[in-house]
């Protein structure tokens, strides 16, 4: 077997086809997964039991599953309720794209509330007494001492959930969506030629996890210049 | 009780520990009050309740005859009349010295941000520190910071200023600049209650000292009283041990 780099070359613009997909799943289900995770957070950080604790076991259940069990149970779980395939949702339900969508969004959710939530905590209590002692309201002390604290605590460990989202949408492969590794599938079931086209898939994933690295070290450097010492 | 602070019978526990006992503190305006006393004592936990950053458990405390219940509206009107200092200085790091000054006025008192901006340049430049204005906390020093501290709380206009141990976290050649400013503060006639170890401040500047041990106060005189011939044995000790060296 010999190895042919005129391969990955061709292939390389084929895969690409897949991008507008993968990042398009990527965009879509990370801030509809960020949305969710802030509602999970004030749960998660109420004072009230019955809201914790329903966020708890939103937290346990989607952290504690494999994303493409998920998938598979919204995919080819959810369809056999007849209740379902009558309801509003079922427009959205039998599209392959918005069972992805929705089952990456659940997923993510639960960890960034998580990130979130380290954020939070993270947030010197002594800054939030000073502000209660100017009299700042409790939202004014959320929505200028504690959200933007928090987000700065939470920028490493975020950027780490989007390049793990990115590599997560390949799962949508498995419910016949052409996304890079999607098509990257058929090629090989093309040219059985798995090792150059999925190498030709690594590089186009580096790249971008490389871009989204980079956007973030420079959020995070714009973020904290007030750290820096002048 | 007819003062601008009025504490009565206060009681304050954690858990089982009782931390204040039938404290009885009233402060008339302008008085000047040094509360001093051992660690443990809980001074600090006294003084953070008429802001109510902590929630008495019995008795009566009213601020410029507002009392301190669990009314969300009352506590923020009374913190508006109350400034506080932090051991800790407590800045918002994510702001500049400006920014840290103007917050308050704007969104509380809804100050325009030019007016804001000029009262925090007047407070800045009377701590002595207007030249560093657009800086991050992060870049001055810990006297600095505590100075903006003080003029963040002053840009309140606060009928009362609490301070909390405010040189405890300062280097030794740090902590006259600070206590300069509390000094002209004092001067000038604002109502201050200070906990402190510093006690050349509290002879020159106080009205009255408050000591307190294990959660009581247990003795209240003038500064020469209490450095001359203070009354009980526990002020004596603690008096020796920190005016030893």
């Amino acid at each position: 077997m010999s190895f042919d780099f005129a391969l990955i070359a061709t292939s390389l613009p084929k895969i690409l086809q897949g991008l507008g997909l993968t990042l398009n799943l990527l965009v879509v289900s990370t801030l509809l997964g960020l949305l969710l995770a802030v509602g999970i957070l004030l749960m998660r950080l109420s004072q009230h039991a019955w809201l914790v604790w329903p966020a708890k076991a939103y937290i346990y259940f989607f952290r504690g599953t494999p994303l493409l069990v998920q998938l598979f149970i919204i995919y080819y779980g959810l369809p056999q309720f007849g209740l379902l395939r009558h309801s509003f949702l079922w427009p959205l339900l039998r599209e392959p794209y918005w069972c992805s969508v929705i089952a990456l969004a659940l997923n993510t959710a639960a960890y960034v509330s998580e990130i979130l939530r380290g954020g939070v905590l993270g947030v010197d209590k002594g800054l939030i007494e000073a502000g209660k002692a100017l009299g700042l309201t409790k939202f004014q002390r959320a929505s200028r001492i504690t959200t933007p604290l928090a987000v700065r605590l939470a920028l490493p460990a975020y950027s780490n959930e989007i390049v793990s989202m990115l590599k997560s949408t390949a799962l949508a492969s498995t419910v016949t969506l052409m996304e890079m590794t999607g098509v990257a599938r058929t090629i090989v079931a093309d040219t059985f030629a798995p090792y150059e086209i999925f190498i030709a898939a690594t590089i186009i994933y580096l790249v971008l996890v490389w871009f989204i690295q980079t956007a973030f070290t420079l959020i995070e450097g714009y973020a904290n210049r007030h750290v820096r010492k002048g | 009780m007819t003062g601008i602070v009025d504490l009565e019978q206060v009681n304050k526990f954690y858990g089982d520990y009782h931390a204040l006992r039938n404290v009885d503190l009233s402060v008339a305006k302008g008085e000047k009050v040094v509360v001093c006393g051992p660690s443990g004592s809980g001074k600090s936990t006294m003084i953070r309740c008429i802001n109510r950053l902590e929630e008495h458990d019995s008795g009566r405390i009213v601020v410029d005859g507002k009392e301190l219940t669990d009314d969300e509206s009352k506590i923020e009107s009374v913190r508006r009349e109350v400034g506080m200092v932090f051991q800790a200085f407590n800045l918002f790091p994510h702001m500049t010295v400006l920014q840290n000054l103007t917050l308050a006025p704007r969104l509380v008192h809804k100050k325009p941000r030019g007016e804001a901006e000029e009262a925090a340049m007047k407070y800045l430049t009377r701590v002595r520190i207007h030249d560093q204005a657009n800086k991050y906390p992060s870049q001055l020093s810990g006297g600095q910071q505590q100075r903006v501290a003080i003029a963040r709380a002053l840009c309140m206009n606060p009928e009362v200023m609490l301070f909390d141990e405010p040189t405890s976290a300062l280097d030794p050649e740090m902590i006259s600049e600070v206590l300069d400013v509390m000094t002209d503060l004092a001067r000038e006639g604002m109502t201050m209650i200070c906990v402190t170890h510093e006690m050349g401040f509290a002879r020159s500047v106080a009205d009255r000292i408050v000591f307190m041990d294990n959660g009581e106060i247990i003795e209240t005189s003038t500064p020469a009283d209490f450095f001359a011939a203070p009354k009980t044995e526990r002020a004596r000790t603690f008096l020796g041990q920190i005016l030893a060296h």
